[in-house]
């Protein structure tokens, strides 16, 4: 997919929809170290928001704060109306957010359709004694989670072949595909993408953007992504919001931050904004 | 080794069923005949076994699966023998409760239930208990929680040893360090009026080892099987998620503390049985048999037979088990014989036994039969180690 920069790609679901994330006054601090500094963030329904900033903005920490990895140390997040600041993050998981990790974190020693199963465990509900004397019940959900985990595989373009490799022995791409997949499988409403593409070739970036947009349109999603390739960014984002510092220094349209002159200053240092623009490289 | 072995693979499934099931299962038939030798295991040692392989697969759920390092597996060894103690023999001389159990009279003082009902009493109160050890400490990881275990494997038999005068109130629940003596026989009291090949009482028969060795191997196959029935459910999928990544499985949905409880519970339940089929063999609940040797000794079992994996463990259990109880004195008295020397070998044996742990991690360290996963795992790091130049054995 080429950078069709400046309009967002799916204009007939605009940014109106009811907000199904949001963040008011969000703060993380670690001892004196504000990571998020009072951070007020919408994520409509359906849409797909991108998170950018330079490493160290507290992107990361942000999303972690979402997923209930950390407990915020004032403000509030709200989850479709809830608020879900300091929930432990397999409660979240329930409530219908789904994530994948800057580093894949997949479980290296399952196979790929394991991994999947894992990722529908809040969906799931075999328990100790069923499971050891195997009832009917628990065969029959055994069996449909088994064909779904291999839909999801398949949805995100995952051979038949890797269904019952580790997740250790596939390749990159594919890797990045089993997070996806996986996460899918807790089914989510919202899916928090951190660094989707990191380590791809072009080539591969491009179908992910596709992939992304897919995901949307197809099964309704909202999608709020990290990302560092401008290219995707700009190619997949309907609003972007651009941390620095821990602080929200920008928000609009990808052709609105590409002009901002704040957003050019984060990226390329005082003195560059207006001679350069935020998706080329910097030569300082 | 084994995995080496040109077997195809249809043989190797058959090995289990085919070969070593009835070979176990009829070894009180045949051991005999296999000569007089003092290496060859008695069926005194063969019952020690099979609780003890009960033991690892227990701890197993807990140390392989979930991948929490428990050094104190003996406090539910010592619950389950103290179970049996309590409800089983004259401890409580106050009361005069007989239900169902064998070799007393109707109106004996003590309290004295039927061992096939202290069986599964025996595994849920270890498993309780393992609930309320766990609450606390599964919050804590890795070597944290190793240690804190540590101290609860201490704690429960320094209560037993002590509880003969709880909180000074002149309650007597342990006995102290003389134990609660004699326990209660097996037998089947009801059965053998249907089926009278079936002994009333394991104690009169000619031979009782050969019955309580039944009844071990029983609870054995028992906890292989829901241990293999768990490793496969969706409980057993999130041990082995928290143990490759709590964070990842966090986010997953699986809820940590829940699952680390169910896997702490679940393997001190087989603890729990298989301390009281052994108090019960034993005739007593005896505090010195709670040592932290034992939960050491355990782990030792679940390291060399190959975390994760319920056939490794069952045969690392029965290798160590078999040289704790007879074979190192038999080893030793073999060579002491033969060569004239007076090597009293069973004196080295906590040596002896760490020797061997260090010559596993050096030879291989994945275990004697590795679970496919930690097999994976071993691989990479050895190609690892490899690629960087080191060279591994």
């Amino acid at each position: 997919m080429s950078t069709e920069a400046a309009e967002a790609p799916h204009p007939g679901v605009g940014p109106k929809g009811a907000a199904i994330l949001e963040t008011r006054a969000a703060r993380k601090e670690f001892g004196g170290l504000v990571a998020c500094s009072d951070i007020d963030f919408v994520v409509p329904e359906r849409s797909i928001v991108s998170l950018i900033g330079p490493n160290g903005a507290g992107k990361t920490t942000f999303f972690n704060m979402l997923t209930g990895a950390y407990k915020p140390t004032a403000g509030e997040i709200l989850f479709a109306g809830r608020d879900v600041g300091g929930l432990p993050p397999h409660r979240i998981t329930k409530l219908g957010v789904g994530r994948t990790f800057q580093n894949i974190r997949l479980f290296q020693t399952m196979t790929s359709v394991e991994n999947v199963l894992v990722g529908m465990h809040c969906r799931l509900k075999g328990g100790l004694i069923r499971s050891i004397l195997r009832t009917p019940g628990v065969r029959r959900e055994e069996r449909d989670a088994l064909a779904r985990a291999r839909e999801l595989l398949r949805y995100c373009g995952l051979s038949e072949r890797v269904d019952d490799e580790y997740s250790m022995n596939l390749s990159y791409g594919d890797q990045r595909r089993l997070e996806v997949a996986r996460a899918l499988g807790s089914e989510p409403t919202l899916l928090l993408l951190d660094e989707p593409t990191a380590g791809m070739n072009p080539q591969e970036s491009a179908d992910f953007t596709r992939f992304v947009s897919q995901l949307r349109d197809e099964r309704g999603l909202t999608i709020l992504l990290i990302e560092h390739d401008m290219k995707v960014v700009m190619g997949v984002s309907e609003r972007i919001t651009v941390l620095d510092h821990g602080e929200k220094i920008a928000e609009g349209s990808p052709a609105e931050i590409q002009a901002n002159d704040r957003v050019i200053e984060a990226y390329l240092g005082s003195g560059a904004a207006g001679s350069a623009g935020a998706g080329s490289g910097a030569t300082a | 080794m084994i995995d080496k072995l040109p077997i195809p693979r249809w043989a190797r499934r058959a090995i289990i069923p085919i070969i070593i099931v009835p070979l176990v299962v009829l070894y009180p038939e045949y051991y005999t005949s296999l000569g007089t030798s003092q290496l060859i295991p008695t069926l005194s040692t063969a019952v020690t076994m099979t609780v003890f392989v009960c033991m690892a697969v227990g701890l197993n759920m807990v140390v392989g699966y979930a991948g929490l390092l428990d050094l104190g597996y003996v406090a539910f060894y010592a619950i389950g023998s103290y179970v049996a103690g309590w409800f089983a023999s004259t401890q409580f001389a106050s009361h005069s409760i007989v239900f169902g159990a064998v070799g007393v009279q109707s109106h004996a003082i003590g309290i004295h239930i039927s061992i096939w009902l202290l069986l599964p009493v025996a595994a849920a109160m270890a498993a309780a208990a393992g609930v309320v050890i766990g609450l606390p400490t599964l919050r804590l990881r890795g070597d944290y929680l190793a240690l804190v275990t540590l101290g609860f494997g201490e704690i429960i038999p320094q209560v037993v040893r002590n509880g003969d005068n709880m909180f000074g109130t002149g309650f007597n629940l342990t006995n102290g360090v003389a134990g609660i003596t004699p326990i209660d026989p097996m037998g089947f009291r009801y059965l053998h009026g249907i089926l009278p090949f079936l002994p009333d009482n394991f104690l009169l028969t000619p031979n009782l080892d050969v019955w309580f060795y039944r009844v071990g191997l029983l609870l054995v196959a028992i906890t292989v099987f829901c241990s293999i029935r768990l490793r496969d459910s969706r409980l057993g999928r999130a041990w082995v998620a928290l143990r490759e990544d709590e964070i990842a499985a966090a986010a997953m949905g699986v809820p940590l503390m829940q699952v680390k409880t169910w896997a702490y519970a679940s393997g001190a339940f087989f603890g729990g049985a298989a301390g009281c089929f052994y108090g019960v063999y034993q005739g007593g609940a005896i505090p010195d048999n709670f040592k932290l040797y034992i939960s050491t000794l355990l782990l030792a079992m679940v390291i060399l037979g190959g975390m994760g994996n319920v056939w490794g463990v069952c045969l690392g259990a029965a290798v160590l088990s078999y040289l704790n109880q007879q074979g190192l004195g038999a080893i030793g008295n073999t060579i002491n014989s033969n060569f004239g020397t007076n090597i009293e070998i069973t004196k080295y044996e906590a040596g002896l036994f760490g020797l061997l742990i260090v010559l596993m991690m050096l030879f291989r360290p994945q275990g004697l039969i590795p679970s496919s996963r930690r097999k994976a795992e071993f691989d990479v790091v050895k190609e690892e180690h490899e690629a960087a130049g080191v060279v591994v054995g």
